[in-house]
């Protein structure tokens, strides 16, 4: 048997040394980490307006191509809630999530205003909300006239796979978004509704996916409130033109 | 094999680098004595990881390291830790290599360390890792439990594989999806090589949603083990 002081010695200098490697690599790969994580966050942007790029499709580029379309095309800028835009930030750094904690009128919004090489603009939108067991979260690209939808992307925390999950892993469920209007004849918004049953209006509804409800449901209301924030900013910009 | 010549080749030293223990060890936990489809190990994982091949492989070599590095440390330190904190010590060791994993695969490929998520920091508490420590690497030498670690790390991932390629046959209609060798193999686009909206055949062919729930991987699983008793003679009167 050993003794006490052997044990505490033992276990000291064991998670000691766990620390140092630990703490070591994550300061040697922390860099590398943030970097993927920018790069990760930057092709979901793209995705919005994946059917815009030019040249290689979205799933082909390289990283370095990636950073050049985000610096080359992309312009980026951040709004408060009513519409106007807050100098010195870049869209990057908010965090959407912690966004969605503050109350809602001092919530920040990440706007990319993208320019393809026929010098059309497009709009993407990044917006968040509640699934069935987690977040939701995606971009929405609207065309030059602020009311079409140019494409969309999704993505999520933990949907069930084959139900919910299809948002982000069956690329016809973002790909309805494209053409439909996020105002009503009247010229009212009502934003893009996944609609259960399928889709009766094809101006402004999807298909929603059968067996995932919660999540469908989910994203209209996330569409719904997200695209609504945008609204003022886009109001004074059709003031101005 | 490449085993099979190492061993003919060190046969003349007095204990063999890779002799027959050796060879047994890795050879074992792939068939015989496999921890998943044996000793009813690790399955947790296993329903929740292999809806795609590519996650999967990454898991099963993750897997792998894990299982080798900490049955080699946990023997090397066999003699010395005190038998009170001996649980605390190897779990220090696992966490340690888990989250070494973790971090690597974070730097080395983002999209699938996303895909994974979770799963990389619960091999923590995958039984297989502690249960090879405790039932192996505490009695045995530093070399046979490394060798040992990489044989039930292997018998693991293969079964993994397997799972992961039906269900992605069969529910996604591809292989490989999100690698670089990514095979379109059976859906309704022209991206497919069966394009079933144009193809006289397979008109009625639909991917199988039950594929991707992790229901799906229990009944392969299921199937797996049913075919692997009736067919090895050596558990087929294990009961």
């Amino acid at each position: 048997m050993h003794s006490t002081n052997y044990i505490i010695r033992f276990v000291l200098i064991m998670t000691t040394l766990a620390a140092l490697i630990l703490a070591s690599l994550n300061t040697f790969l922390g860099p590398q980490h943030a970097k993927n994580e920018k790069i990760y966050n930057k092709r979901a942007v793209l995705a919005a307006v994946k059917d815009h790029l030019d040249g290689t499709p979205l799933t082909d580029m390289t990283d370095q191509q990636v950073e050049d379309v985000f610096a080359n095309k992309i312009q980026q800028e951040v709004i408060n809630m009513s519409g106007e835009v807050i100098e010195g930030v870049t869209a990057e750094s908010v965090d959407l999530a912690k966004e969605r904690k503050k109350p809602e009128a001092d919530r920040l919004l990440p706007l990319y205003v993208y320019t393809d090489s026929a010098g059309k603009k497009y709009y993407i939108l990044s917006i968040r909300g509640n699934g069935l067991w987690d977040e939701i979260w995606g971009s929405i690209a609207l065309e030059e006239d602020m009311k079409t939808v140019a494409g969309a992307s999704f993505d999520h925390k933990g949907e069930t796979p084959g139900l919910g999950a299809e948002i982000k892993d069956n690329p016809a469920f973002p790909e309805q978004f494209t053409g439909k209007t996020i105002i009503d004849e009247q010229g009212n918004y009502t934003s893009v509704v996944v609609k259960k049953g399928g889709a009766t209006n094809p101006a402004n509804e999807v298909d929603a996916i059968s067996g995932a409800t919660v999540t469908s449901n989910g994203v209209t209301e996330m569409l719904y409130r997200g695209i609504r924030y945008y609204q003022p900013y886009f109001n004074k910009l059709e003031q101005k033109s | 094999m490449a085993e099979v010549m190492q061993d003919t080749q060190e046969v003349k030293e007095k204990e063999p680098l890779f002799g027959k223990a050796e060879r047994k060890l890795l050879i074992d936990p792939i068939n015989d004595n496999n921890p998943i489809t044996v000793q009813v190990l690790g399955v947790c994982s296993a329903l929740a990881v292999t809806t795609l091949v590519y996650p999967s492989i990454i898991m099963a070599i993750a897997v792998i390291f894990v299982t080798a590095f900490s049955n080699l440390f946990t023997s090397m330190l066999r003699n010395t830790i005190p038998k009170s904190v001996r649980m605390i010590v190897q779990l220090v060791i696992i966490a340690t290599l888990v989250t070494i994993v973790e971090q690597v695969l974070k730097a080395v490929n983002f999209p699938v360390y996303k895909q994974l998520s979770v799963f990389i920091g619960l091999i923590i508490t995958n039984c297989i890792v502690m249960g090879r420590l405790e039932a192996f690497a505490m009695a045995n030498k530093p070399w046979r439990s490394f060798v040992d670690g990489i044989g039930n790390g292997l018998g693991y991932g293969l079964i993994l594989v397997i799972v992961a390629v039906f269900r992605e046959i069969f529910g996604k209609g591809s292989l490989l999806a999100g690698s670089p060798m990514e095979m379109k193999i059976i859906g309704a686009s022209d991206l497919y090589w069966i394009n079933t909206a144009t193809n006289p055949w397979f008109g009625w062919y639909m991917n199988n949603n039950l594929m991707v729930l992790s229901v799906a991987a229990m009944f392969i699983l299921g199937i797996l083990i049913w075919v692997q008793r009736s067919r090895n003679p050596k558990l087929i009167d294990i009961s």
